[in-house]
């Protein structure tokens, strides 16, 4: 059912029958088995299933917060070497700016705990917020901006100690459906300018045929990995693709997946 | 009805109902015929201030000494027990409920003992502005620092950030408005400990002035003792909210 295509050696991220359990007291939470796919340098994933389903999990342990009981995880490879202190950017379903600080200064924030070059790191987080189509707001504080602006702010975060890999969880999750739509495109524009590779977690299938190169469907009761493949639509992908028949066999096949068709 | 939120109007407002608190005061007294023992004019509270056995000025000193003393010192141990807590589970799980528990016993209910300890004057006073002020300064530090973010702890961790750049950058700024919203509450209760000890036993300030003048009735010198007390209380509050403006941002201030 798993096609997996490219060198393994070469890949990015390499996971390999992943499991994690989760134990409180004397009983035991599956979170996530069964995980295995490669991402290659450059992709945009998108780890897509119902709540409960293991995805944030397993993005917990790409980030290396949580360890894994079982299986092999792998990020890194010759060609693309992988450092877990520096390489790693977070998007989160809210943007968590801190209230406080000035728009630029929180786009900084990842920069000041690696302890960057804080000249060169200003001078690349005004060219961040310019790429995610903030140029102007550098001065403002979080609350001067909409939500869908302080989620871009918080991708120019994600961004600005020029990691390899980004992760994000749901990040337009709370967005309204045509603010999130837009974000979307957004996304794309800012994957291809900057050439990151980046894992997307969310729950919208039709978000997760859109953005991806590739999806990777989890199931939930038991939360286990179900299927994972490529999705062959040409970028610039744009809203009308949604439309087309190409877009909903990927969608329907997702469906299907997860009990719903 | 937009024009009443510049703040040039919220000033004259501000202003103009004081006036009017005095205004209204002033008619009271005046047309009511209100005996000076009982209720003194503006301008007779206002003369007291020339009697110079009250030695105003002393006992102005005396109550701002252990008021601001007291607040001061309940500022520097509250915040600093706060941060110790944080950094400690074990120490805040032991000191925490205890110090609920010791929040709980009325501080002016303490007054009589801490003369027993530490006699009567300027420092007993303010030890009993400084009990009174600690909790909630305490109390809802502990509780701001602990206020982060659980994805913001993981962004700090997935950096491999410090402790220490997680409690400057993170943690102590987002602890701010609580700070401040406990800051406010406890430089009321610092006026209100230092004058509740002057009371209790004392040889100066504006406490012990409001009772020697009580035995000879004079009124007008009682008022004027307590407007100076609120104005002390002003001073202090106002500083707080000065401080607050200038160190936390508008979004981030709790009401």
């Amino acid at each position: 059912m798993s096609e997996v295509r490219g060198d393994a050696a070469e890949a990015f991220i390499h996971l390999r029958g992943v499991r994690k359990v989760y134990r409180t007291g004397a009983r035991e939470h599956l979170a996530i088995s069964d995980a295995s796919f490669d991402v290659m340098p450059g992709e945009l994933v998108s780890l897509v299933g119902p709540s409960g389903c293991g995805k944030s999990t397993l993005l917990k342990i790409l980030s290396g917060l949580h360890p894994h009981d079982g299986g092999e995880v792998r990020i890194g490879s010759v060609a693309t070497p992988f450092d877990p202190a520096r390489d790693i950017g977070m998007v989160f379903q809210q943007p968590l700016l801190l209230k406080w600080r000035r728009i630029l200064d929180n786009v900084l924030l990842p920069a000041e705990i690696l302890g960057l070059p804080m000249a060169a790191a200003r001078e690349r987080a005004r060219e961040l917020l310019a790429l995610v189509g903030l140029a102007g707001s550098e001065d403002k504080y979080p609350y001067e901006l909409s939500g869908g602006m302080q989620q871009r702010a918080a991708i120019a975060r994600a961004l600005v100690h020029d990691p390899k890999l980004v992760l994000m969880d749901e990040p337009f999750g709370a967005l309204d459906a045509l603010t999130r739509e837009k974000m979307n495109l957004e996304l794309l524009r800012i994957w291809r300018e900057s050439g990151k590779t980046i894992v997307f977690v969310t729950h919208g299938i039709s978000e997760a045929v859109f953005l991806g190169t590739r999806v990777v469907v989890l199931t939930a009761g038991p939360a286990r990995m179900a299927d994972n493949f490529r999705i062959e639509l040409p970028y610039p992908r744009t809203l009308d693709m949604k439309t087309q028949e190409a877009f909903g066999v990927y969608t329907r096949r997702i469906y299907a997946l997860l009990g719903m068709a | 009805m937009t024009r009443l939120d510049t703040p040039a109007a919220r000033w004259t407002f501000a202003v103009l109902a004081h006036a009017g608190l005095v205004l209204a005061w002033y008619l009271f007294v005046e047309i009511g015929r209100v005996p000076k023992f009982v209720m003194p004019s503006p301008q007779a509270t206002l003369a007291a201030l020339f009697v110079p056995d009250y030695a105003w000025g002393t006992n102005l000193a005396v109550t701002a000494t252990e008021i601001f003393g007291g607040y001061f010192l309940a500022l520097a141990v509250g915040v600093l027990l706060a941060l110790v807590f944080t950094w400690s589970r074990p120490l805040e799980a032991i000191f925490l409920p205890l110090l609920v528990t010791l929040n709980m016993i009325p501080k002016v209910a303490l007054g009589p003992l801490i003369i027993v300890w530490f006699k009567y004057g300027v420092f007993p006073n303010t030890l009993m502005a400084f009990s009174i002020a600690v909790f909630p300064i305490l109390l809802t530090t502990a509780r701001g620092l602990r206020e982060v973010e659980p994805e913001l702890l993981d962004l700090v961790r997935s950096l491999r950030g410090s402790r220490w750049q997680l409690f400057v950058k993170i943690q102590l700024p987002g602890a701010l408005p609580y700070i401040f919203s406990g800051m406010k509450v406890a430089s009321i209760l610092a006026v209100a400990g230092a004058v509740v000890g002057e009371f209790l036993g004392s040889d100066k300030g504006l406490g012990y002035l409001m009772l020697q003048v009580q035995v000879t009735l004079d009124t007008p010198a009682m008022f004027m003792a307590v407007i100076l007390i609120t104005m002390l209380g002003m001073l202090l509050y106002g500083l707080v909210l000065l401080l607050e403006r200038w160190l936390v941002v508008r979004d981030a201030r709790l009401a």
